[in-house]
């Protein structure tokens, strides 16, 4: 789509009052973004973070308090939502319940002024897209869930908006669909090659359907890169904490050659790639994903089974390392030699796999 | 300031959409004109006048007249009686549809026509019947039981009528409020070895407290404000609201009025903030939980039958009340001549009904889309919009509930008589149909905005703001999504406005001139007159005229209504 605009927020911040105390606080504090126009940005973030805020702020149901929000090359401060060029999917889709399907997805032009032949082929192109050809005549009661769903993308994609937003669009839908409508959102998102902004607290959707993350906390911006960037090397425990699961072990910089870094855990030394300058005696954090540690019963680091549970495409272990309990995932475990509880074993992982903060 | 920006902004997106500032300012004048203004002449009136300033001498002169303090403390007590009755009355009707096994269902049905019917009836009625049954010649106490003597005039009868007028709607609200205890806190409390009695007075009599104080404070302001019943049935036993009346029509005393009127909303002022800011709270807090299932109905005979035995017995005393009306219509002469005759048919059309029918339904029928239309568009800014007027609009739309007819009735005359301030701007309202027509909104306006926000609130705010952000603007956005979602309360509030209008009386008895009949002021002037039969043929009529609308509205309701599936979509 031609008209795809890029989104900038300039040290956008929201603050609230809180109703009891009569207290300020900051819902967003100066956050600043540039998405590219047709890219894909997922806003990420646990409840209460302020990333459903900013989205709301994009699309002029709130205003900010300070900082300006621009679309494209335009400063949208003062528009009033009907007057920006962006299209909302709601969380509860929010399909008007007296129009039929056609007459949902028809809203926006009809407001436009279109002609009536050009409604009726841009409505039925749309629908043919999200997969909903023929069913104009159906009242939105009469749909599924994941149908509404698509009804509500297919309405907001219509009016060709600068910029698309979801607001936690399938967190209304059951686990499955959930998982199949990312895979539809993402597809017809780059075909038509539009800029999305896209709200969620589910991690693994917004790995699965962004170009870029987001992660957000306490109104500020946590981290900002790709889904790969953001998981492999996260800038705070936080971050690492929230995209999966996660174990930190905690040691001391010996030395550093060559961007790996060698560190002494629990009087073992084991090396770790590091991409920031550190000094020999630091104390610092290794980053170990639960899937990038081999148990065996040789290996860098000796501990004991606490814990070992079968759980089909796993085994969990849990595994003590000096006073720190690690979470290992070792995957296909049938023909693997399965540990009890009690075992003396090690674990061990390779440089690359590890991050080190 | 930090807000600051945001402040600015918010002014100007609400100032850059071309219906909302238009219309707010339009709903804030209306309001500050036909509410605020009115009454506030009345206050200033009472304790201001240009050649003796500042000075209380309106109340010293009142507080010196004995019809005053009589009327004041009749007042009281009649409120204070009415309350306690109604409100006792009412939790009976409820504890017995919640909890009694109730097996025949034309018993059901008649609990439901009683229910209803008070509720929708032209006011007099009651009174009426009550004259008809137990009057110096009642079908009862005279053909009967041959009293001759038998008075109904007086606290008494006021009582009764107002208890047996009021209590349905104690009983529809403590109804709700039943319904939504948890009927396992009962279970608990059962199964811990308490007896059926104690569980009542240990669990949900307390449950149920807050709810009972609202819904006595509710019937004692509907008492204190009533007007129809005390003036017909009262005797000599005059209320404040009737005093002021009479004080306006037979003692000429347009200030002694206004300072009686000002004691009277003092009244019903402070009762109305103690429910709606205090007890309302308390009794939602309580009670906010849903009944997770279906309570277990007694079935204990030693219960069911004595309690649906006595509601049984009022619910077919008040039908039999509403039954002698249109017989009242229809006897030659109640307590001596009881031949069959359409005489007083006859006489309401030749004198003059056909104009009372005329002026009463025009009037309502004009005033009832704008009443449902303002409500809507008051209710909608309440719910869905935020900006500074806000909480003023929702405060005096539902301050209006406390103002009884008469006092604004009052208020009407102080402030429009000689234009507004005295100026002489807008004389020409005074007297003319706009301004009956106006009463009749404001009188209605209330009900209709409590309908329009509980409605709104249950549908879905991102509904409204999907038509928003696609591009549409506040009035758009109202017109094509937020009305057709709560159509049925705008249909309700069509029919209520027109309903409350065509049988009102209080306020408009002071305000309409002789060019206009109305149906209600006729009842009154032939009742007063003594000519029963033609005060009954009226009210036939207009019990008619009410019944076929409410069943208009129900027929449109099921035919229309969708809005069942805008509930379900959040």
């Amino acid at each position: 789509m031609a008209r795809s605009k890029g989104v900038r927020l300039e040290h956008i911040s929201k603050v609230y009052v809180d109703p009891q105390t009569e207290k300020k606080f900051y819902a967003v504090r100066d956050v600043s973004l540039d998405i590219a126009p047709g890219s894909f940005v997922t806003l990420l973030g646990p409840s209460g973070c302020g990333k459903t805020t900013t989205l709301r702020m994009i699309a002029g149901f709130e205003s900010p308090d300070e900082g300006e929000i621009y679309l494209g090359e335009e400063p949208i401060n003062e528009l009033t939502p009907n007057k920006r060029d962006t299209a909302m999917v709601f969380q509860s889709y929010a399909l008007f319940p007296h129009y039929n399907v056609f007459d949902n997805v028809a809203y926006g032009l009809k407001l436009r002024k279109r002609p009536k032949q050009e409604i009726k082929e841009r409505v039925a192109a749309i629908l043919d897209l999200v997969e909903m050809a023929g069913m104009e005549e159906r009242m939105t009661n009469q749909l599924s869930g994941g149908q509404q769903q698509r009804v509500a993308l297919a309405r907001a994609l219509v009016v060709e908006p600068g910029v698309l937003l979801f607001d936690e669009p399938l967190s209304n839908l059951d686990a499955k669909l959930r998982v199949s409508m990312r895979t539809e959102i993402r597809r017809i998102q780059q075909k038509l090659t539009i800029t999305a902004v896209y709200v969620t607290h589910d991690q693994s959707e917004a790995m699965s359907i962004s170009d870029q993350i987001i992660i957000m906390n306490g109104g500020e911006i946590a981290q900002m890169g790709s889904p790969m960037n953001i998981y492999y090397q996260p800038s705070s425990e936080f971050v690492a904490d929230f995209i999966g699961e996660v174990n930190f072990l905690g040691g001391i910089c010996q030395s550093v050659e060559e961007g790996v870094c060698s560190v002494l855990v629990n009087g073992r030394t084991v090396a770790v790639d590091t991409r920031t300058p550190r000094k020999a005696g630091e104390a610092c954090t290794i980053v170990l994903r639960p899937e990038a540690i081999q148990i065996a019963e040789q290996g860098q680091l000796p501990c004991k089974v606490e814990l070992s549970c079968f759980m089909g495409s796993y085994q969990n272990y849990h595994v003590r390392v000096g006073d720190t309990l690690v979470k290992i995932t070792d995957n296909c475990p049938v023909n693997k030699k399965i540990f009890a509880v009690g075992d003396a074993v090690c674990i061990s992982f390779a440089k690359e796999c590890a991050h080190l903060l | 300031m930090i807000r600051a920006q945001s402040a600015r902004l918010n002014r100007k997106k609400l100032w850059g959409d071309p219906f909302v500032m238009p219309t707010v300012i339009v709903v804030l004048l209306f309001l500050v004109l036909f509410i605020l203004y009115p009454l506030a002449t009345l206050l200033v009136d009472s304790v201001y006048s240009a050649d003796a300033g500042l000075t209380l001498s309106v109340f010293r002169r009142i507080l010196d007249l004995k019809r005053f303090r009589s009327a004041f403390s009749n007042t009281l007590w009649l409120g204070l009686i009415t309350g306690f009755g109604s409100t006792l009355l009412g939790l009976l009707f409820a504890y017995v549809d919640c909890y009694v096994e109730i097996k025949s269902k034309p018993v059901r049905r008649l609990f439901g026509v009683v229910s209803m019917l008070p509720v929708v009836s032209p006011p007099f009625v009651l009174s009426l019947s009550m004259m008809l049954l137990f009057g110096r010649t009642g079908l009862i106490t005279r053909t009967l039981l041959q009293i001759y003597d038998s008075n109904i005039y007086g606290l008494h009868g006021i009582a009764i009528v107002q208890t047996l007028t009021f209590f349905p709607v104690c009983y529809l609200m403590l109804k709700g409020l039943l319904k939504n205890i948890d009927p396992s806190l009962e279970e608990a409390s059962r199964n811990m070895g308490a007896s059926r009695f104690k569980v009542f007075t240990t669990v949900t009599l307390p449950l149920l407290l807050p709810g009972l104080g609202n819904a006595f404070l509710v019937t004692f302001i509907e008492s204190v404000a009533d007007f129809a019943n005390p003036m017909l049935i009262g005797g000599s036993y005059d209320t404040l609201a009737t005093t002021i009346y009479l004080q306006v029509t037979g003692a000429y005393d347009k200030v002694g009025a206004a300072g009686m009127a000002v004691v009277l909303l003092c009244l019903t002022l402070v009762l109305f903030l103690v429910q709606k800011y205090y007890l309302e709270v308390r009794t939602v807090a309580t009670l906010s939980g849903k009944a997770s299932r279906p309570r277990v109905a007694i079935a204990d005979k030693s219960v069911t039958v004595p309690l649906i035995l006595f509601c049984s017995m009022v619910s077919l005393f008040v039908i039999l009340m509403y039954i002698s009306i249109p017989f009242g219509a229809l006897f030659n002469l109640w307590g001596r001549d009881y031949s069959l005759t359409l005489k007083h048919f006859e006489y309401m059309f030749k004198y003059s009904g056909f104009k009372a029918f005329r002026d009463s339904f025009v009037l309502s029928l004009i005033a009832s889309p704008i009443t449902a239309l303002l409500s809507m568009i008051i209710s909608y800014f309440v719910v869905k919009k935020r900006f500074r007027a806000k909480a003023f609009i929702e405060f005096v739309s539902m301050l209006a509930m406390a103002v009884p007819g008469t006092v604004l009735g009052i208020g009407y005359i102080r402030g429009f008589s000689s234009g507004i301030l005295g100026t002489g701007f807008l004389q020409g309202l005074y007297g003319s149909a706009a301004i009956l027509i106006i009463v009749f909104v404001v009188r209605s306006l209330p009900i209709g905005t409590r309908s329009g926000i509980s409605a709104l609130r249950q549908i879905d705010s991102s509904i409204e703001e999907s038509a928003y952000d696609l591009g549409a603007n506040s009035g758009k956005v109202f017109l094509s999504v937020t009305l057709p979602l709560i159509k049925d309360s705008f249909f309700s509030g069509l029919v209520t406005t027109f309903v409350r209008s065509i049988t009102a009386i209080s306020a408009i008895i002071l305000l309409v001139t002789p060019q206009f009949l109305l149906i209600t002021t006729q009842i009154n002037e032939f009742a007063e007159k003594g000519k029963n039969g033609v005060a009954c043929a009226y009210a036939t009529m207009l019990i008619a005229i009410v019944y076929a609308s409410i069943s208009f509205m129900n027929l449109c309701i099921k035919r229309f209504g969708i809005s069942k599936s805008a509930k379900g979509g959040g």
